[in-house]
């Protein structure tokens, strides 16, 4: 392993060298598993755990948000029918609740919020970005701004974020799924088909569906009612093969090819899913007014193995409606 | 825990009544838990008439095979039969049975309310959480998830691939982790349960299985269906 002195925070004085060559051991064994190492002057924050909390100096009121907002965040289908209305927990996507490099962690959104964000074109704060999740990933109805659901889970992700500098000038080790390198060959549906029963049916299911046992989800779907509509990031193949590469098979990271991530990545995103809610009433129009997301997806486009075009249906899923009314947009003009 | 037999008395109608499915252990064969009966006179001295099983402290525990489900005992079998699992105690008893037997038992088995557990108890409050932390959250810096995120729900089995081992004897849990972590088991479906044993030090395998061991599991939870 190469030794790096790591400039990790200019400012914060509660990530000195000795604590930060700390946060580096903990790591240690991802490297180990294949996981890319700090950069030079990238930013390494450790976030909290739930040990931490109990034995933290903050009010025991503070505390019990956090541990809410920690709960909501790993069962988010207390919140089925209400705010949520497919398969998924925000924990499906973000291994560990949250807490692991590669997995979209959260405590960056926490210390880089508000901040202008392309798939709207405007400045989002902490909420709006839940909201975001909520309204693609979750196919839902997000909770209220203010919302004591909203409090709680935005309270629990500035939690994780504890220690780390605002708007830190460093970029953010192992943000969101981090990348893969764009594939040698085209990604293709008939190998992706081929990894996807090789490595994943044995948990999804062999038509994607995932398990259910007793109610509850063991393994979520990854494609159909229950899964994630046409407009959450998962659905874009560059996020999706990192999301695979970093965190999939289950206990298994860094274990497939990019090649393999890639056209398993393309597979899985070869089948329908609830309607993007920012649907125009015509697929076209609306892939081409969302280019700069729909970019890297399959929505719009003809399935070649037997002709079918994505995303063409007004099937919402489980939910009644489109477009969540909370969705706002803001000018400062 | 009486109510316990009760569930599981509903498990088993619901399991061959409402679902419809019977199971089709080995080669689409259907089993027949009544034959499957008859067939573990042989079986008993070991896995108990309840399928409880024993934990030997010391030696070689002998699992509970109550209320794992049919399929995984099926595979269990045959794979003891054809040398994918290397055992020279249960080889033998295996190599007894043909499939429509192998299917019978599993069947058998399968729908036999889940038993307590032996074991763990000489542990410290510590070593409980540890092992609590592990089946529950798991310890993402070290890469083992959490056992119940392929276990199931409270650890209670998960379809045909992942059996429930709350409710396991500690000693046959340990036993195995080490197993896996030597290579001498290997045969789980992509190497899933060796990736994750491998990265568990002795004190972290103690510590879950002693958790596991003192965990109860109500039959309505568990994989018999
Ligand atoms: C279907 C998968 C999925 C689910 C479920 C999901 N997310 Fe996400 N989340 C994503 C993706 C994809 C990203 C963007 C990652 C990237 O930047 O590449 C993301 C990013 C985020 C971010 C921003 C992280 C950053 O670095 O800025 C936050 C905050 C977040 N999600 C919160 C949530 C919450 C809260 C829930 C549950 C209500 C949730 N997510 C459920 C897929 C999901
Ligand atoms: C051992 C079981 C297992 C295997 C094998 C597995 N997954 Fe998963 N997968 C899970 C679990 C469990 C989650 C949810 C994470 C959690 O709850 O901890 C998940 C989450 C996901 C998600 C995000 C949630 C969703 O439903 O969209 C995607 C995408 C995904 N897996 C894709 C794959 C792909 C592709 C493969 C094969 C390369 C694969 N998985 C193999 C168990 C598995
Ligand atoms: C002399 C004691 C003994 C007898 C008799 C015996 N077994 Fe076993 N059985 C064991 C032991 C020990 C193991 C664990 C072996 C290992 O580590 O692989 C085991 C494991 C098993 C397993 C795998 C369980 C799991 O959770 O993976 C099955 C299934 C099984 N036995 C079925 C049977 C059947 C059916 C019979 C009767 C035909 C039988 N056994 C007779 C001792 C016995
Ligand atoms: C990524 C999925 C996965 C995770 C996580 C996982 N296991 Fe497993 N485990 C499996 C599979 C698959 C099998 C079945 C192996 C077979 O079919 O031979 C198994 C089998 C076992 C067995 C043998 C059961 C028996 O009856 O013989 C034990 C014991 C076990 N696991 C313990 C654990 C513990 C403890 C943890 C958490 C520290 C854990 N597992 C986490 C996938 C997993």
């Amino acid at each position: 392993m190469k030794i790096r002195k790591l400039t990790l925070t200019t400012g914060a004085a509660v990530l000195l060298a000795g604590a930060a060559s700390a946060a580096w051991d903990e790591y240690k064994p991802l490297f180990a598993l294949g996981y890319a190492e700090p950069e030079e002057g990238q930013l390494v924050h450790i976030p909290p755990t739930l040990q931490d909390l109990e034995d933290a100096a903050m009010s025991p009121e503070l505390k019990e948000v956090v541990r809410r907002g920690y709960d909501l965040f790993v069962d988010t289908q207390q919140l089925r029918g209400q705010h949520v209305f497919n398969d998924m927990n925000c924990a499906s996507c973000h291994m560990d609740a949250g807490r692991q490099p590669f997995s979209a962690a959260l405590w960056p959104a926490a210390i880089t919020l508000p901040d202008y964000r392309g798939k709207n074109w405007q400045v989002n704060s902490l909420e709006e970005r839940v909201v975001g999740c909520f309204t693609y990933s979750m196919n839902g109805d997000p909770p209220e701004y203010g919302s004591d659901t909203m409090l709680a889970i935005t309270t629990y992700m500035q939690w994780l974020a504890k220690g780390a500098p605002v708007y830190p000038d460093q970029e953010i080790y192992g943000r969101g799924y981090g990348s893969v390198d764009e594939p040698e060959q085209e990604p293709n549906y008939e190998r992706g088909k081929e990894v996807y029963a090789q490595s994943c049916a044995i948990c999804h299911a062999e038509d994607g569906q995932g398990l259910k046992q007793d109610g509850q989800v063991v393994f979520p779907p990854l494609w159909g009612d229950g899964s994630y509509n046409w407009g959450a990031g998962m659905s874009r193949i560059n996020t999706s093969a990192a999301f695979i590469k970093h965190n999939m098979p289950l206990g298994q990271p860094n274990s497939l090819s990019d090649q393999e991530a890639w056209d398993v990545a393309f597979y899985m995103n070869s089948h329908e899913r609830p309607q993007d809610p920012r649907y125009t009433g015509d697929v076209h129009e609306t892939r081409e007014k969302h280019a700069n997301f729909h970019g890297r997806t399959l929505y719009g486009t003809v399935r070649e193995v037997d002709g079918h075009l994505l995303g063409d249906h007004d099937n919402t899923g489980e939910k009644d409606f489109l477009r969540p009314e909370i969705l706002r947009s803001r000018t400062f003009d | 825990m009486r109510k316990k037999q009760l569930a599981g008395g509903l498990a088993l109608l619901l399991g061959f009544g409402l679902a419809g499915t019977p199971a089709l252990a080995v080669d689409g064969l259907e089993g027949d838990p009544q034959r499957g009966e008859g067939l573990t006179q042989t079986c008993i001295s070991c896995h108990q008439a309840d399928g409880s099983g024993q934990n030997v402290p010391g030696g070689e525990s002998w699992p509970r095979l109550a209320g794992l489900s049919a399929g995984y005992i099926a595979r269990q079998l045959k794979d003891y039969q054809e040398g994918r699992r290397q055992n020279s105690t249960m080889a033998a008893f295996a190599n007894m049975l043909d499939d429509q037997a192998v299917a019978d038992v599993a069947a058998y088995y399968a729908q036999l309310p889940v038993t307590e557990a032996q074991g763990g108890d000489d542990v410290d409050d510590a070593t409980l959480a540890r092992g609590e932390e592990l089946a529950l959250r798991g310890d993402w810096n070290q890469y083992i998830v959490s056992c119940q995120s392929c276990h199931g729900p409270g650890n209670a089995g998960a379809g045909e691939a992942f059996p429930g081992i709350a409710s396991q004897h500690a000693g046959y849990i340990a036993g195995q982790l080490h197993q896996w972590q030597e290579g001498e088991r290997d045969n789980d479906p992509q190497g899933l349960m060796a990736a994750i044993a491998k990265r568990m030090s002795d004190e972290d395998i103690r510590a879950v299985s002693a958790w596991l061991a003192r965990q109860r599991v109500t039959s309505a939870q568990g994989d018999s269906k």
